[in-house]
């Protein structure tokens, strides 16, 4: 069994694409061997930033051969047919043969492959995996066609057992296959002939080249803990960042070296920054003073000097980006002292958000009265949180957040906190952003949360209302990741908060600006279709149908709104083509909220609970509280997780169906109210009882949105429905008995369906 | 001659000396403003047909938007970058580059040298290629790209670039922490001149001239006239009827080009060119180019094999 090797040595890998390569190495050759019959025992692969490595071993060597039969046309069948058939089978018109067969004389071909050699079908595999590797970025060089990440150089492809190693004849685009390849750039470039895997990979690590990307990782990590630790200090963890500069050497060597006390002043997260983005260097602290104080470089090279001219070099580059920094954080600083923090963020007019949704600074004063409503809801102080919304984006504005972006937001709260401002305004200058991702921790300090809602609450109604809203996998504005951020603030705060009041604030707060300044007129087209309620007559101060009309002001255009009217609104920005659709507040409201219980499904599967309890509750008043929603879930589910409240489903379902019927059938509704005085048989006197029961104690606790009790009382209704049914039959022959039997099962409708609407609940 | 170079204009005459006898022919700096070595007709042009290639150059190069008055110790608004343009690229050009480093006086033994990702792209050349940034010891000294596209032309050859940004690579072999104070001569010379007293005084100039000064309305005319020009030159029939021969002007038309770009470079450093504004200016440029692009590969010098 013969063991493989192959190397395909170029000019340096882009460190992002090393792990992903030798992935694709891997898949693309063991695949296309196993596709053309060969087996093998076991592969890997490796990437360093010049080469891309495949060993498999234990490969077989040659593959078997294979006799197929293929049944043909009738002889006799037209040429056409007949050709096609020779065509997919690979051979002449002579080498058919003619059998019988069931139906008369039939066409037969016998396609006789035979067994090839492990060399010839590699060098077939190897040229197509060079040829369509999934780089995502290749190109052209020199005079050649063939596309690589940077240039090829060279290619070892080798087969080697007992008896020795051999070369597959290999030629791609002018490169031929040998068994040569070299060492480090500097330290040992010389050619090195190898003879299998292992020779390799000792050959290489003598030539300082060590080929496996978690041993380089391995040895930096460790270098790096050991000369900090000797110093008494600690290195910062960064996997990600270990990951990246593991694939930007071949033979790593650590360099710890001090940061200028000038620069010790500057946030430890600036310096962090700083390091890592443009220089790759790692932070190390000094646990006495929490400080960041040394930087770890990872070389790529030994030198005489033990790396004293790089470890120099390198602290005379980062001195200069950290004066940079410096220079900004002092002049940011000086403009916060100056002009206060909004004066920081007063460019932020000139700056577009969305050019339908107008500058940062509009969605600021949008989300600054936004979060005043919300404030209360969540325990914070209405000024406080319009304060904090006023300068939670000004850092944006700063000439760090211009060099790095990454730090938005945490600078605001250094700023916020230079400005002198609130310990809570500078906390939501950080933290409104969160949660990101649905790992991102959630803020708890109630004036970060009422601005954190704001902002994604903004967002979420202007995309609405332009109609962007997210369509399959496209969502450029990360709208779901802004619904999910609602969510997760309401539910882990246990917020109790009407969605719909809030997205409607937000609604006129978007389109009030707009219509005061005239880039937003009524239209004054009237919709009489139940979607586009119809606006008041009075609103446009005349007639109804088609008119144009201009705002008649706020007082009526709130009543309309709190009326539960629509608007129906164009854009006068652009004559012929409005950039705006008509826009209905109704429909945005509706289409939110709906949106924002899709995120919730998602939200709660995740946790375990059905989506059809979910909608069996969505179906209840006051759903756009998603935290009464969510509570109310949580109760059913529990509910429906005991032997009752599981049977309860069955009898009420045999309720309803069995009313829903009779309703049809009948044309009338059995809502009257059933009398137990015509109750005959005593598990229909029980099952008045247990309702009316049920309902004394159901309707307070629900009043007082304690669902599990209401529930349990639901729950407890599942003895005398199975009772009831057992006993009696619903549909009797004497009308008046019927009638009241189908008046109690509405009574039994009623009361389940004011708990959660059990109608939507599968099974 | 030492190992190390004492001076600016000694790391420039190195650089020349060296590519000269790797067999590059040595160009003079373009005799128009443009904003990198790139745009000198020597790279931009000749980058396209198939015609084999080499040459060399300093090229003077101006970003208005990032003087300073002479006060930073790394930007300016007028400063060289120098230029190689080998096409096809060979197979040793790594080592080559390496050469050049070594020729002025950075010892890849004691220094780490590293070639880090760093795909380029000029949207207003309707060019892009693969390459690195050159690292040495965590500073960047050149640019290395493979030219992929440029005038929105495939290159076939592939011309393999590499840019030098003097005034920094030279700081860091000179051990000079501000531009300004950079001997330009030797320094052991009778009058020994720094980077700052040629070059002081006229960032100071240019930067005022640059942000506060220049007359919009005039940068704003020339762009349009340079745009227009630049189109009626490359409209004009290929057959000269006083020579009674084909002369297809890419050249001249891509002078136009250039400064179309320049005007367009002030005019943003004057602020009145809007972020939505700003693409569509590209975009103009991008034209512009990509129409001499087209003219030039029609002529002898651009044509394909």
């Amino acid at each position: 069994m013969p063991d493989l090797l192959i190397e395909l040595f170029s000019e340096e890998i882009p460190a992002r694409m090393q792990a992903r390569a030798a992935d694709d190495l891997k898949k693309l050759v063991t695949d296309g061997l196993v596709e053309a019959g060969l087996t093998y025992a076991g592969a890997a692969a490796f990437a360093t930033p010049r080469r891309l490595t495949l060993a498999i071993d234990g490969l077989t060597g040659e593959s078997r051969a294979v006799r197929e039969e293929r049944k043909g046309p009738k002889v006799g069948a037209p040429d056409a047919a007949i050709d096609g058939f020779l065509r997919g089978a690979g051979i002449s018109r002579e080498a058919l043969e003619i059998r019988d067969d069931k139906k008369g004389q039939t066409y037969f071909a016998v396609i006789e492959k035979p067994g090839r050699k492990a060399a010839e079908i590699i060098a077939e595999v190897l040229d197509a995996t060079v040829r369509n590797f999934p780089w995502p970025k290749s190109m052209r060089w020199g005079t050649g066609s063939l596309k690589w990440v940077r240039p090829l150089h060279s290619i070892i492809c080798l087969l080697s057992d007992e008896a020795g190693a051999e070369i597959v004849p290999l030629t791609i685009d002018g490169i031929t296959a040998g068994r040569t390849t070299y060492g480090h750039r500097f330290l040992a470039p010389a050619a090195i002939t190898v003879n299998g895997f292992d020779d390799y990979e000792a050959k290489l690590k003598r030539a300082h080249v060590i080929l496996r990307a978690e041993e380089r990782a391995e040895t930096i990590w460790n270098d790096a803990t050991q000369q900090a630790f000797a110093r008494g200090l600690e290195l910062v963890d960064d996997r990600g960042l270990l990951a990246e500069v593991a694939g930007l050497v071949e033979w790593p060597v650590v360099l710890l070296g001090r940061i200028d006390d000038a620069f010790l002043g500057l946030p430890p997260e600036v310096l962090q920054t700083s390091m890592k983005e443009h220089q790759k260097f790692f932070s190390v602290r000094n646990p006495k003073t929490g400080r960041i104080e040394c930087f770890v470089t990872v070389a790529n090279m030994e030198t005489a000097d033990k790396g004293a001219t790089i470890l120099a070099g390198n602290q005379k580059v980062l001195a200069a980006r950290l004066s940079d920094a410096k220079f900004f954080w002092e002049n940011d600083l000086r403009t916060v002292k100056a002009e206060g923090l909004e004066g920081m963020g007063a460019g932020l007019a000139n700056v577009t958000f969305h050019n339908k949704l107008g500058s940062q600074a509009d969605r600021i004063a949008r989300i600054a009265a936004l979060a005043r409503e919300i404030a209360p809801h969540v325990g914070a102080d209405p000024d406080l949180a319009e304060q904090a919304a006023k300068v939670a984006k000004a850092d944006l504005q700063s000439e760090m957040v211009g060099e790095f972006p990454e730090l938005q937001g945490l600078m605001g709260r250094y700023y916020a906190a230079a400005a002198g401002l609130d310990e809570a305004v500078a906390a939501a200058c950080q933290d409104h952003y969160s949660p990101l991702g649905p790992s991102d921790a959630v803020p708890t300090a109630p004036v970060s949360v009422a601005v954190a809602l704001a902002d994604k609450i903004d967002t979420l109604t202007g995309f609405w209302a332009i109609d962007e809203k997210p369509t399959g996998s496209k969502d450029p504005f990360a709208l779901r990741r802004a619904a999910l951020g609602v969510i997760r603030l309401v539910l882990e705060n246990n917020v109790s908060l009407q969605l719909s009041e809030i997205i409607a604030t937000s609604f006129l707060n978007l389109i009030w600006p707009l219509l005061q300044d005239g880039r937003m007129r009524f239209m004054g087209k009237i919709w009489d279709d139940p979607e586009h309620e119809l606006i008041p007559r009075h609103f446009f101060g005349g007639g109804y149908g088609p008119v144009e009309g201009d705002f008649i002001g706020w007082d009526r255009f709130d009543e309309a709104c709190g009326a539960g009217k629509c608007l129906c609104l164009e854009d006068q920005t652009t004559e012929n083509s409005p950039s705006w659709r008509p826009v209905a507040r109704g429909v945005v409201l509706k289409d939110l909220i709906s949106f924002f219980h899709d995120r919730l499904k998602v939200y709660l599967r995740d946790q375990g609970i059905r989506h059809d309890i979910i909608d069996a509750c969505i179906a209840m008043p006051g759903n756009d509280d998603l935290t009464l929603l969510v509570k109310r879930a949580r109760a059913l589910a529990a509910t429906l997780a005991t032997d009752d409240g599981e049977n309860l489903i069955q009898g009420f379902k045999r309720a309803n169906n069995i009313l829903t019927q009779a309703e049809a059938k009948d044309g009338v509704e059995y809502s009257f109210g059933a009398d137990p005085k015509f109750a005959e048989d005593n598990a229909e006197k029980a099952l008045f009882a247990a309702l009316d029961a049920a309902d004394a104690n159901i309707l307070p606790a629900m009043k007082a949105e304690d669902f599990s009790t209401a529930m349990t009382a639901m729950a407890a209704l599942r003895g005398p429905i199975d009772a009831f049914f057992t006993a009696v039959q619903v549909n009797d022959d004497r009308q008046v008995i019927r009638r009241n039997r189908l008046n109690l099962l509405s009574r039994i409708r009623k009361t389940c369906l004011s708990v959660a609407d059990l109608t939507k609940i599968d099974g | 001659m030492s190992d190390k170079p004492r001076s600016f204009q000694e790391i420039i005459l190195r650089l020349q000396s060296y590519w000269a006898a790797k067999g590059c022919a040595i160009l003079q700096p373009y005799d128009m403003e443009v904003g990198a070595g790139t745009f000198h007709p020597g790279t931009t042009l000749r980058s396209l047909g198939a015609k084999p290639w080499a040459a060399a150059y300093v090229q003077p190069s101006r970003r208005p938007t990032d003087g300073r008055y002479g006060e930073n110790p790394n930007r300016l608004q007028h400063y060289y970058q120098y230029q190689v343009l080998i096409k096809p690229s060979p197979p040793d050009l790594q080592d080559l580059y390496l050469g050049s480093l070594a020729a002025i006086g950075i010892d890849a033994h004691l220094h780490d040298i590293r070639f880090v990702e760093d795909d380029w792209e000029s949207p207003t050349l309707g060019a892009w290629g693969l390459g690195w940034e050159v690292w040495c010891d965590g500073m960047e000294v050149s640019q290395f790209t493979y030219f992929q596209q440029v005038g929105g032309h495939d290159c076939r050859p592939v011309s393999g670039e590499l840019t030098y940004g003097l005034e920094r690579l030279a700081m860091y072999v000179l051990g000079v922490d501000h531009v300004m104070d950079m001997p330009f001569n030797d320094p052991q010379s009778p009058s020994p001149l720094t980077y700052g007293d040629i070059f002081r005084q006229t960032e100071q100039e240019y930067a005022r001239w640059n942000f506060d000064v220049a007359d919009t309305d005039m940068l704003l005319q020339h762009f349009k006239d340079a745009e227009a020009e630049c189109h009626r030159i490359l409209s004009a029939p290929a057959h000269d009827p006083k020579k009674d021969m084909q002369i297809i002007m890419a050249h001249p038309a891509y002078d136009q080009c250039i400064k179309a770009s320049h005007l367009f470079n002030l005019l943003d450093a004057r602020g009145v060119i809007s972020v939505t504004e700003r693409q569509a200016y590209i975009g103009r440029v991008r034209a512009l180019a990509k129409a001499c692009a087209d003219a030039f590969v029609q002529t002898d010098a651009g044509a394909a094999a």
